[in-house]
């Protein structure tokens, strides 16, 4: 009698299994985007998705990669991800930037932030794919003006030529992705270097990186040799790492804190909840200090991130 | 094509790596190849003897030292002068590349005539040095991307090419008047390639 039951359980529990699989397919095909806009770029595949008034840009959506921005329609202030809304962590050091350099546009959601919290400032993306520059405007509405230009090309040279000019950012996001994580020549002590040639002491640098690979550890202690030390910002909702470093040292908790309650309000219609940020920065080394730093000799980055 | 692979790497940090820079080392070592082997075939046609083609192998690592010992300073002005960066990749290449490529190149037709003596086989050995040299850039290619790249820098990856090269050509000026070790040296140090 035993075995019977048992067996009925095990039928019955492969049944509900069953029935909760195809709720779940049914689900997913209920709820599958609307693609509005598809293209094949140079370097990607460009999908531009809507739920609602919900409108996302994905790269690559075969292969699966998790690159991509949404904007709300009815609400186009507000930043949807975490990590765009982690990437003005940086204002907590510097609160008002005048020029201001973003490399990797996506649906431009953090330049447009910039242009409208500082309308004076000056800011310039460096996007490599046009593809990309003409997506954001004719579906996220990012607008190109004097105080915004857009440069297509890649992040890298941009960057060396501006120092070479004597060029200086106040604020600076790298935000860059390419085929699966950021391009390999963008994650070298060399590259931070020439980052740094166009820095002042009161300039900050916001990197937006994993937290999850065998690359976080590489990128951490490159990041470490670079700059010496490092905010790390990281929320548990959010599987990117917010890198924050600027050339001086930084400063005291108290500091961040006292600039979180001025920068509150307004930064309050995009969703960034600054107030709850300074606890989150920290300068604890959770990673293998023993790993190899990146350099234009020895960057493979993805062959490091199979592993 | 160790080298070549490595080639978007050297140049990534002065012109992006933007799908245009692939373009530039690929067209430059295309057309430093086809210069190659027009200039290695009428080269065989006169007085073909292995120290001419032992000192293709020293001549290549010669030309191919500039990539590790003058990296910098070639494409730094270039970087300047040239603002749009296909243009800049292009000449880098030019720089960097064309002349120990070229010299790669002559090596093959220089074989088939080494290895020809009768002209019945010359298909047959033209075939044997195709297959050769494809699978040694194949295995060139994969090792490099693959592996090499991960355990060790760009610039020693380079040294073990051109000490390779030099080697092999070494090999062939040492066993010169042997005809059978010609052969085997040649196919070993295309390999390399």
């Amino acid at each position: 009698m035993a075995v019977v039951d048992m067996l009925r359980n095990r039928i019955q529990a492969i049944f509900s299994e069953l029935i909760q699989l195809l709720a779940l397919m049914f689900f997913a095909i209920n709820s599958n985007a609307e693609t509005i806009h598809e293209e094949r770029s140079k370097y990607r595949d460009i999908t531009v998705t809507q739920v609602g008034e919900r409108r996302c840009l994905l790269f690559n959506v075969h292969r699966g990669d998790r690159n991509q921005t949404c904007m709300m329609l009815d609400d186009p202030n507000r930043l949807v991800f975490d990590y765009t809304r982690m990437s003005f962590a940086g204002l907590l050091l510097q609160q008002a930037p005048q020029s201001i350099l973003v490399i990797g546009l996506g649906g431009g959601s953090i330049p447009m932030t910039f242009a409208d919290l500082f309308p004076s400032a000056q800011i310039d993306v460096i996007e490599i794919d046009d593809a990309v520059v003409k997506v954001a405007k004719e579906y996220f509405q990012f607008n190109e003006s004097q105080n915004m230009r857009v440069f297509v090309g890649d992040g890298r040279p941009f960057i060396k030529r501006a120092g070479l000019r004597g060029e200086k950012y106040d604020y600076i996001v790298l935000d860059a992705f390419s085929g699966d994580y950021i391009p390999e020549h963008m994650l070298t002590r060399e590259f931070l270097e020439e980052v740094k040639a166009i820095m002042t002491d009161e300039s900050v640098l916001v990197a937006n990186t994993f937290s999850t690979s065998r690359l976080y550890d590489h990128e951490s202690v490159t990041y470490q040799r670079a700059f010496n030390e490092f905010y790390n910002f990281k929320l548990p909702t959010s599987g990117n790492r917010i890198i924050i470093a600027q050339l001086d040292l930084l400063p005291p908790r108290e500091e961040l804190v006292e600039a979180s309650r001025r920068l509150e309000a307004r930064l309050d219609k995009y969703g960034v909840n600054i107030t709850d940020y300074p606890r989150r920065l920290t300068t604890r080394a959770d990673w293998d200090m023993s790993r190899r730093e990146l350099t234009d000799q020895y960057s493979p980055g993805n062959l490091l991130r199979g592993n | 094509m160790t080298i070549e692979m490595l080639g978007a790497r050297i140049l990534s940090p002065y012109f992006g790596g933007s799908l245009s820079v692939w373009g530039s080392i690929i067209t430059i070592f295309m057309l430093a190849l086809a210069l190659g082997y027009l200039l290695g075939g009428k080269l065989s046609t006169r007085t073909p003897s292995a120290t001419i083609y032992g000192l293709f192998f020293v001549g290549a690592a010669l030309f191919a030292l500039p990539i590790i010992l003058l990296a910098d300073s070639i494409m730094r002005p270039i970087m300047i002068y040239i603002e749009d960066a296909r243009y800049g990749s292009l000449f880098a290449s030019i720089f960097l590349f064309f002349i120990p490529t070229s010299i790669l190149g002559m090596i093959s037709p220089y074989s088939v005539r080494l290895m020809v003596d009768k002209e019945e086989h010359s298909g047959h050995m033209a075939g044997l040095l195709y297959f050769i040299s494809t699978l040694g850039s194949a295995l060139g290619t994969l090792g490099t991307s693959f592996y090499f790249v991960l355990w060790y820098e760009v610039n020693q990856i380079l040294w073990g090419a051109v000490i390779s090269l030099v080697l092999a050509g070494v090999a062939v000026l040492f066993f010169e008047n042997t005809m059978k070790a010609e052969v085997a040296v040649g196919s070993g140090g295309y390999a390399k390639k």
